[in-house]
């Protein structure tokens, strides 16, 4: 099992998606939503993943699919 | 490390021991350096700041780390000029440089470098790395070198020759990371769990954001114990705004200065200004964007201080401010032609943004205005451009003077 701590950034189109509950029904992730801040135009949620680890990758790589972008929670650490 | 309280989260305030974290077990949110401030009152002095040693660890009391342990390259302490010419130009009386492109690695990254190496070391850590596409590779290569501690510096497998061998000299370990940038975004950040490794910008980022506090302190020193009336800082993750600010607040706290009333400007490019976008919609949060910009020093798309960044600008009534693409350059070359200092892309964006606030009257004439220089033009060449013109002439006099009196024409 690993855990992974993340930041999904929701654009306006899909912030009425089910897009964590799906990643618990659809994958078996366990999630547990620890800040968020969902507004009219935009919404992120941050919040830790529990799975195999290979599962989780995976449910990262369909949350990235649906036009959610997925960051760590620390945002961009790739510095100039 | 004796004033040193705890770290602190930013969002629930919930308090952590001194060590190596970055993130609030509960809410996830940032740690940030808590210090006990009435003992750092007690402690410094302007006789004992004055009287320590030309860089930035003179402000060793405000900083996380045991002095004596400082891995200091001769770091700060970097000349704050009146910029007389540019002024005229610009119209204003009392500008000011802050020139940090003159720091041992060129930029103003080897602050809050030399503060994380230096508690590295006390975390007994063995390897130092960082994530970089430019300045912060080369001071965190350099620190490790003399730090003696394994280092590692991860960079994006597409950068720029120049950026690689500037870090590569100091002989740290270099990994090229395929992919687009989220993808090494995302594997570094795992990297960070996976390793134990101070990561000055991950695991280490509370202790390595404190060193930028002492560009504040510094500013107001040598403008003779004030604080100025504006500061305009460039904005990539918007953390070295907040810590400037900071270090005004924690000189003012200390009774070092009066009542600090300074409208902290923060200067992004156009191709990548999230902040700057929040701050002229009225948001509180941060829309990450994707980075199209020549002021790659500047691309974070999705700044971590992004909030904080905007709470300075709202609670010191500063202005979140953009510099047109095609304007960069300009800046650049006007700060050279002025005052003689080149500086990099990040610097540039700083120029064309003052000149715009001074436009929309948001500086006036009389107000004293540093604008902050953080890196040295020659890691930028590359985005000059071919803008040089010569004059072509056969090594004869009378050629000579026939196209120098054409060109003056």
């Amino acid at each position: 099992m690993v855990t992974k701590r993340v930041k999904f950034t929701f654009p306006q189109e899909l912030i009425k998606e089910p897009v964590i509950y799906k990643l618990g029904v659809d994958f078996g992730i366990v999630t547990n939503i620890r800040r968020a801040d969902i507004r009219d135009d935009m919404g992120w949620v941050v919040l830790e993943l529990e799975g195999e680890s290979g599962v989780v990758d995976d449910g990262l790589k369909w949350v990235i699919s649906t036009g959610v972008r997925v960051d760590p929670i620390a945002g961009d650490i790739i510095e100039g | 490390m004796p004033h040193v309280k705890c770290l602190q989260c930013r969002e629930c305030k919930s308090e952590y021991p001194i060590e190596p974290l970055n993130a609030c077990e509960f809410c996830f949110g940032p740690l940030e350096v808590s210090y006990d401030y009435d003992a750092v009152a007690k402690s410094v002095s302007r006789k004992s700041i004055e009287s320590g040693p030309n860089t930035m660890w003179r402000y060793h009391d405000f900083l996380p780390v045991e002095k004596e342990s400082a891995v200091d390259i001769s770091t700060g302490f970097t000349p704050l000029i009146h910029a007389k010419n540019l002024g005229r130009q610009l119209g204003l009386d009392h500008l000011y440089i802050k020139n940090d492109s003159v720091n041992p690695t060129f930029s103003f990254k080897d602050r809050p470098v030399s503060v994380t190496t230096t508690k590295a070391l006390e975390f007994e850590f063995e390897v130092l790395a960082c994530v970089s596409t430019g300045n912060l590779m080369g001071s965190v290569a350099a620190h490790g070198a003399k730090a003696g501690m394994e280092t590692m510096v991860f960079y994006p497998a597409d950068l720029e020759q120049g950026k690689i061998q500037g870090a590569a000299v100091y002989g740290p370990t270099m990994v090229a990371v395929e992919g687009t940038y989220d993808q090494a975004n995302r594997f570094c950040s795992e990297l960070a769990d996976a390793h134990s490794w101070a990561f000055v910008n991950i695991n280490m980022r509370p202790y390595y954001a404190e060193g930028s506090k002492t560009l504040g302190y510094e500013v107001a020193e040598q403008l003779g114990w004030k604080a100025p009336d504006h500061c305009v800082v460039p904005g990539a993750s918007g953390e070295l705004h907040t810590k400037i600010w900071k270090g005004l607040e924690e000189f003012q706290g200390a009774g070092l200065i009066d009542k600090a009333k300074t409208k902290m400007h923060l200067a992004q490019a156009e191709g990548c200004a999230p902040i700057v976008e929040a701050f002229e919609s009225g948001n509180t949060q941060v829309k990450p964007v994707r980075p199209r910009t020549i002021a790659k020093s500047l691309a974070i798309g999705n700044p971590a201080a992004g909030p904080y960044s905007l709470e300075v600008l709202r609670d010191t009534g500063g202005t979140g401010v953009f510099a047109y693409e095609n304007s960069i350059i300009d800046g650049i070359r006007l700060l050279a032609e002025t005052e003689g200092i080149f500086t990099e892309t990040a610097g540039g964006v700083v120029i064309s943004s003052l000149k715009r606030l001074v436009k929309q009257g948001k500086i006036k004439k009389d107000e004293v205005t540093v604008a902050f220089v953080t890196g040295n033009g020659l890691k930028t060449l590359e985005a000059m451009g071919d803008f040089v013109a010569p004059i072509e002439t056969k090594p004869d006099l009378d050629t000579f003077q026939t196209k120098l009196s054409n060109r003056r024409d």
